[in-house]
């Protein structure tokens, strides 16, 4: 047994807690469910080792004293890896900072904040690993089985990485809310987590773009201008990226470094963490806040006033405008391919075609997530008199408005290279949102607007459901942007897709059972 | 006898709802119009299912619902026009000002713009938020929360207010101006049917008290005409709600 207060006490508190949330998150809440999602894992462990084997089965060969290009791609996919792992652990910093659930218990408590505080940094480590373990985990296993057990030593790598990740999100987070303060640090740090997270992926792009006119990351980590500017062979940066690839020596002092970095870094802000969680506490008692410019009192038609409510909720919270328009900064890069095509060849709409249909689907699914899912008020709505039909209708439409307006932009540069193809874009963009739409209406489940960031827990149908159809209408978009007749089996494929979830959700489960259920009253009421 | 000529504000009629157990289980209900009628009744005795079913928040199993003569389970949109429904959990939008959400209120009941405005600066002055009137809610106290809430169920005149413990949770300042409202409703000849734990309430507003218990409705009527069922002449409304309860238990 532990004593009370101790950090292994501290430690034992946190991963029950941390357990139980995994598993609601996993099963929805549902104890029933639980066999089901254990299967589920299953299931994805071994398609991710089919997938790891298809990619780079061939990859295991690689030798003990690998090349310069070798070590490029491992570095390359470390600082990939570990920016994903640095976004997610910002996020859970600050999320430490502002979620009050026992914080004021533990604070008011005569124990030492910093002992669980601490923990809570290596919880973080903890979690970062394990999704990045569960991800790249079948990769390395494949390696493993084909070039030998040193491969294994990738392991200790991604913990490595995880540890400097939480190390410096930590840094970076506490900073930010010692310079800016807590009340604008929340939106601050929500908005570096997601563009420190794609940034490398991005930039990378980007610079293939600019270098070799490509969309290729691998082809421009290939090029000689890469190959001109990073460090020679022998230089220590390639350290990690060779205790990576299995060498023991490399690998050990790596993980040593890690370590010692991650336990400073705790030692040092575990105890700025409480003055932090309680200037977040604060906040709340600011001043309030007055909305913008006071407009004169205009009342419209339900429709209208449904969706005006729904643009200015989405416009005044600014942490859900950005989480719900990050997805838009992969569109970063097709931007400013479409911007150099304007002086290249006008080919390259092709690849734009998709990526703008995806992107709509994504965007149209978190929207309608908060229009219809996330109703603040549902009560207040659904007492109003107005057909549910005609409510659902208007939420929809706000949503397609949103859409229109971001991707109207693209779709206008896009028609100025190929009216054909901006054509394909547009309607693509109308199905891909729509579906992601009505899938969403189909599933819906009453939620808080805040719980945005665990809409996919709801429905796992839901959420593969929507990534599918959107893929299917970009596969849509593409054939159909290249001129070819072949568009239409795909976007039948696309419309089936969107059936076959339709008959799987609730909604429709809930239709039948109350035209069974109604056929059964008039039998009774007939006799 | 003139009450009992026109339509009842609300007239329930073997209503039935189950999840696990009977929620509702052949409840009949006659509320008159223009009275202040309290629900009163134990933790899960299904009165805020009922309410939300009369609000058509929830379909029923079984039974009818009028609402002033209309059928609110054929015609649940004439039903909602003449209802104004407020909860125990104040159900506002942080991002929007009083105003703006009284705004919106008013467009989902397509209340004509002046009137609408009129109606809204009334509402907000009465409920002491007039100051308030362009800041958004969310730093706004659950008593403010409430009384936007409230505003924004009364924004399109109601003739029957149905509100499930309005007052939970308000300080005695915020709870005066409430009651004060619903009284001056009433007088004007609106109905109102509440739900509360707080008996004083019931006992000191209330026209007509029903207690519910399972689902059914085992008590009815004036304070007086409790007392006399109950048989102690002096009786608090507490001490026969409990023996009331009691008895009800025990003959289950």
């Amino acid at each position: 047994m532990s004593t009370p207060g101790s950090l292994l006490w501290f430690a034992r508190h946190e991963m029950r807690l941390a357990w139980r949330d995994a598993l609601s998150m996993m099963t929805a809440g549902r104890r029933d469910r639980e066999r089901i999602v254990a299967i589920g894992v299953v299931i994805f462990a071994a398609f991710m080792h089919v997938v790891a084997f298809l990619a780079i089965g061939r990859l295991g060969k690689v030798g003990i004293a690998p090349s310069l290009q070798t070590l490029i791609y491992v570095t390359a996919a470390a600082f990939l890896s570990g920016s994903a792992m640095l976004s997610q652990a910002m996020e859970s910093v600050t999320r430490t900072f502002y979620s009050r659930s026992d914080l004021e218990l533990i604070l008011s408590s005569p124990i030492d904040a910093s002992r669980l505080f601490a923990v809570r940094i290596g919880a973080m480590a903890l979690s970062v690993s394990v999704m990045s373990l569960f991800l790249i985990g079948p990769f390395i296993d494949v390696l493993a089985w084909r070039g030998g057990v040193r491969w294994l030593g990738a392991y200790g790598a991604i913990v490595a990485v995880s540890l400097v990740a939480t190390a410096i999100a930590v840094i970076l987070t506490v900073t930010l809310f010692q310079t800016i303060g807590p009340k604008r640090t929340r939106l601050a740090a929500q908005i570096a987590a997601a563009v420190i997270g794609g940034l490398f992926v991005i930039g990378l792009q980007m610079a293939a773009m600019f270098s070799a006119g490509t969309m290729s990351r691998l082809a421009y980590l290939q090029s000689k201008y890469v190959l001109a500017h990073v460090p020679d062979i022998a230089s220590p940066f390639w350290w990690p990226a060779r205790g990576a690839l299995g060498d023991l020596g490399y690998l050990a002092v790596f993980v040593a470094t890690s370590a010692a970095i991650f336990l400073l870094v705790t030692a040092i802000y575990a105890p700025r963490f409480a003055d932090c969680a309680i200037a977040a506490a604060g906040t709340s008692q600011g001043a309030t806040r007055k909305s913008g410019k006071e407009r004169a009192f205009r009342v419209e038609s339900p429709s209208r006033s449904l969706r005006r409510k729904e643009m200015l909720l989405l416009i005044r919270d600014p942490w859900l405008a950005s989480q719900s328009l990050m997805q838009l900064l992969y569109l970063l890069p097709p931007t400013v391919l479409l911007w150099r095509s304007f002086t290249f060849e006008g080919g390259v709409a092709v690849i734009l075609v998709p990526v703008l249909i995806m992107s709509a689907g994504q965007l149209g699914g978190g929207l309608a997530w908060l229009t219809v899912s996330g109703e603040d008020a549902p009560d207040l709505v659904e007492t109003a008199p107005i057909p549910k039909s005609r409510l659902l209708r208007a939420k929809i439409a706000a949503v397609l408005e949103c859409i229109a307006i971001v991707f109207a932009p693209f779709v206008v540069a896009l028609a100025l290279i190929s009216a054909e193809k901006a054509l394909v874009a547009a309607v693509g963009i109308f199905a891909s949102a729509m579906s992601a739409a009505s899938i969403q209406l189909w599933f819906r489940s009453q939620a808080k607007r805040s719980q945005f960031r665990r809409r996919h827990t709801s429905s796992r149908i839901a959420t593969f459901s929507e990534a599918f159809t959107s893929i299917a209408w970009a596969a849509t978009g593409t054939v159909a942007a290249a001129g070819s007749w072949f568009a239409v089996i795909v976007a039948l494929v696309a419309l089936g897709l969107l059936g076959c979830v339709r008959l799987l959700s609730p909604a429709r489960a809930q239709a039948r059972s109350a035209t069974r259920k109604s056929r059964g009253l008039v039998a009774v009421g007939e006799s | 006898m003139y009450q009992d000529k026109i339509a009842p504000a609300l007239e329930i009629q073997s209503l039935r709802k189950r999840y696990e157990r009977p929620a509702v289980d052949g409840l009949d209900l006659r509320v008159r119009a223009g009275e202040f009628y309290m629900l009163l009744g134990p933790n899960g005795a299904g009165k805020t299912t009922t309410l939300r079913m009369v609000s058509g928040l929830l379909q029923p199993d079984e039974g009818t619902i009028s609402v002033f003569g209309i059928d609110a389970l054929a015609d649940p949109v004439g039903a909602k026009r003449i209802i104004g429904w407020l909860s125990d959990e104040p159900m506002i939008y942080d991002k929007l000002t009083p105003i703006e959400y009284l705004e919106f209120v008013a467009g989902l009941w397509s209340v004509e713009t002046t009137l609408a405005k009129n109606r809204a600066r009334d509402l907000l002055a009465w409920l002491g938020l007039e100051k308030h009137a362009h800041e958004r809610c969310e730093q706004f106290s659950r008593g403010m929360r409430q009384k936007v809430a409230l505003a924004g169920a009364l924004i399109h005149d109601p003739k029957l207010i149905i509100l499930d413990e309005p007052l939970t949770g308000l300080d005695a300042g915020s709870a005066r101006l409430v009651k004060n409202v619903l009284t001056e409703r009433v007088r004007e000849g609106n109905t109102v049917i509440m739900t509360t734990h707080i008996l004083e309430i019931a006992e000191r507003m209330a026209d007509r008290i029903g207690v519910i218990s399972s689902g059914k409705l085992i008590a009815e009527g004036t304070l007086r005409e409790l007392r006399d069922r109950v048989g102690q002449g002096d009786a608090t409304l507490e001490e026969m709600f409990l023996s009331i309860v009691e008895q009800d238990l025990a003959t289950a």
